[in-house]
């Protein structure tokens, strides 16, 4: 694919996930500004900022959704900057999207079996013939389709439509079909946005599950004791800037990341009004 | 985004419509459709009734090769005659000025067909679809009017004396036997169509339909699997296109002109995209109404322009829509709840 060099030589010495001096620039504006972070085997790392400052972006530049106009972006040691989303989706990065993007007129079932789809031994030979092989990739898929929605807790039913399940068993399906895909690393963009107070407890302990399995997580989020619980490391990011890196600790002392979230007296933003205050 | 239906809640949705698909599962329409069209000839079998059935069931063909592009991947194709014409014409010059049989035809024009697939598909697939119906409307004029200008083609008058079908020293050219030969080819090019809808392939198609961006992040190369999609349409829209040069023994330029694109996306809309119950209703309804029609005379085509009017107003998605609904078994609750609380 474009783009992708294999760079043999550099496999799990380095990070997992390492951005190197990000730039997304849209016409004059700055969306994503010389963002540096990595995420290692196991982690759980959060972006947060406030509404605008590069988040989505950032990951749409990770997975390939956006070329970067700077920067470097390594899965493994591989440069992935500027290839295709589903190369870099081979590379075993995996994401969610801030508003759910499921194929909605599909089953919850196939949703969730369109992370198999580079895994499945069948061609269309097979397809249409029906070949012992074509039954068991499709066994093993229905198989391995309803033990993710068992993981992720889905109660709703699973043979009809994924646009019939309310919203909070929606994003289950969405990260159920992220994590299908078997990823080293999934990124999660707002996973807890519109869900009430006992599914994003369900949630905190699905992310927890999520990592157990061996899986680094990047999350975008703006529940803050979501993020505060669940993190190991926190980047905050302001304007397209990086303003802070560190533990959740270390993050809520910075005098910088209190700035960015509560604004300055001199300096009138637009955007005041959604400032949160916590 | 590709070609995407707005969806509009219809009786498709009901438990009661639900109910009655699952009853008439796929596979015994299937045999209840391939009765009737082998029972069809002892209704009726006078030379005109079977040619406007052979006709049918070659429309039946082209349908589902086109819900192929339009149903499953969301591709609108206003030019998918082409390839029926592509079919046609290298299998007819073929038999004609080089004198093969139809049979030994087939892989020349499978070979055509994903050449031709490749070339409009390659540089236009890229576009988001209002650009590729433009480009496959102006493809599709393009093959006619190059049939009309070739020498080989035999220019506006076409090629007349294509050979009937036959098929391993089995003579099939009468009426009746080819309307069977017919009959049984286009009942494996359906299955075979649905087959692939079913399949990790077809899955991606419907995937690419319903979010291309979310399907490209799941690791699906969706430019690679248009592409895919696009060659299955025009492999089955090739097939066709032999046969209706044996049925009538005669093609020329006027044979595909933008009507035929047309009418062909219609059966696929009218029966419901991306259903193959639906497009066979669809691709029956639309080429044997007009036949149905002609003691209207001179009103024939405005009465059946009105019924589809009607149909589109009261089925928006068609007469028989494509919906979502697997069988699961029952679950042990158990299962859920041990995942649940594992920590």
């Amino acid at each position: 694919m474009a783009g992708v060099a294999d760079a043999p030589g550099t496999l799990s010495a380095g990070p997992l996930l390492d951005v190197q001096d990000l730039h997304l620039d849209f016409g004059g504006i700055k969306a994503v500004d010389g963002l540096s972070f990595s995420a290692h085997d196991g982690d759980i790392l959060s972006v947060i900022g406030p509404n605008g400052a590069g988040k989505t972006s950032a990951f749409n530049c990770i997975t390939g959704f956006y070329k970067p106009t700077g920067g470097k972006v390594l899965v493994e040691g591989n440069d992935i900057t500027g290839a295709r989303p589903s190369a870099i989706a081979a590379r075993g990065v995996s994401r969610t999207f801030q508003n759910l993007r499921l194929f909605g007129e599909l089953t919850v079932l196939d949703n969730v079996r369109a992370g198999m789809h580079m895994r499945m031994k069948q061609n269309a030979f097979d397809a249409l013939l029906h070949t012992p092989r074509f039954r068991r990739s499709e066994r093993q898929a229905t198989e391995e389709a309803n033990h993710w929605l068992d993981f992720v807790g889905l109660r709703g039913d699973r043979g009809g439509p994924a646009r019939n399940l309310p919203y909070g068993e929606q994003r289950r399906v969405e990260i159920a079909r992220a994590l299908a895909l078997g990823p080293r690393l999934l990124l999660l963009d707002e996973p807890a946005a519109g869900l009430n107070h006992g599914e994003k407890l369900e949630l905190l302990d699905l992310l927890r599950r999520i990592s157990a399995l061996g899986t680094a997580l990047v999350l975008i989020e703006h529940d803050m004791g979501l993020v505060m619980q669940v993190s190991r490391r926190i980047v905050v990011l302001n304007f397209g800037k990086q303003i802070a890196d560190g533990t959740p600790e270390e993050v809520r002392r910075n005098p910088a990341v209190l700035e960015a979230y509560l604004g300055k007296d001199e300096e009138s933003h637009a955007d005041e009004t959604e400032v949160p205050h916590d | 985004m590709t070609w995407n239906r707005k969806k509009a809640p219809t009786s498709a949705d009901t438990p009661r419509a639900r109910v009655l698909n699952r009853l008439l599962g796929e596979r015994r329409l299937g045999w209840i459709g391939l009765a009737v069209a082998l029972l069809a000839p002892f209704v009726d079998a006078s030379n005109y009734s079977l040619s406007v059935l052979t006709s049918a069931a070659l429309f039946v063909m082209l349908a589902v090769g086109l819900n192929i592009v339009v149903g499953y991947c969301g591709l609108l194709d206003l030019g998918y005659a082409a390839f029926f014409a592509i079919g046609a014409y290298v299998s007819g010059v073929l038999a004609t000025t080089y004198g093969w049989s139809l049979l030994a035809t087939v892989p020349v024009v499978l070979a055509a067909a994903v050449l031709a697939g490749v070339i409009i598909g390659g540089p236009t697939l890229r576009l988001r679809s209002d650009y590729l119906a433009i480009v496959t409307l102006g493809f599709g004029e393009i093959i006619r009017i190059t049939a009309n200008n070739l020498d080989i083609t035999g220019g506006p008058s076409g090629i007349y004396g294509i050979p009937g079908l036959e098929l391993f020293g089995l003579d099939l050219s009468s009426p009746v036997a080819f309307y069977y030969a017919v009959v049984v080819i286009v009942a494996l090019a359906v299955v075979g169509a649905a087959r692939l809808g079913r399949s990790r392939m077809g899955r991606a198609w419907r995937f690419i339909r319903e979010d291309e961006d979310a399907a490209e992040a799941m690791g699906i190369h969706t430019y690679k699997l248009k592409l895919a999609a696009y060659i299955a349409g025009a492999v089955w829209g090739g097939l066709a296109g032999i046969l209706f040069g044996a049925q009538l023994s005669a093609i020329s330029p006027q044979s595909f002109t933008f009507l035929w694109s047309a009418l062909i996306l219609l059966a696929v809309v009218l029966g419901g995209m991306g259903s193959t119950p639906g497009v066979v209703l669809g691709a029956v309804f639309v080429s044997v109404l007009p036949e149905l029609l002609r003691d209207a005379a001179d009103y024939r085509f405005f009465v059946f322009g009105v019924l589809l009017i009607v149909v589109m107003i009261f089925r928006p998605q068609g007469l028989w829509p494509s919906q979502a609904s697997e069988r699961t078994p029952a679950r042990r609750p158990e299962v859920q709840k041990e995942d649940a609380w594992q920590a």
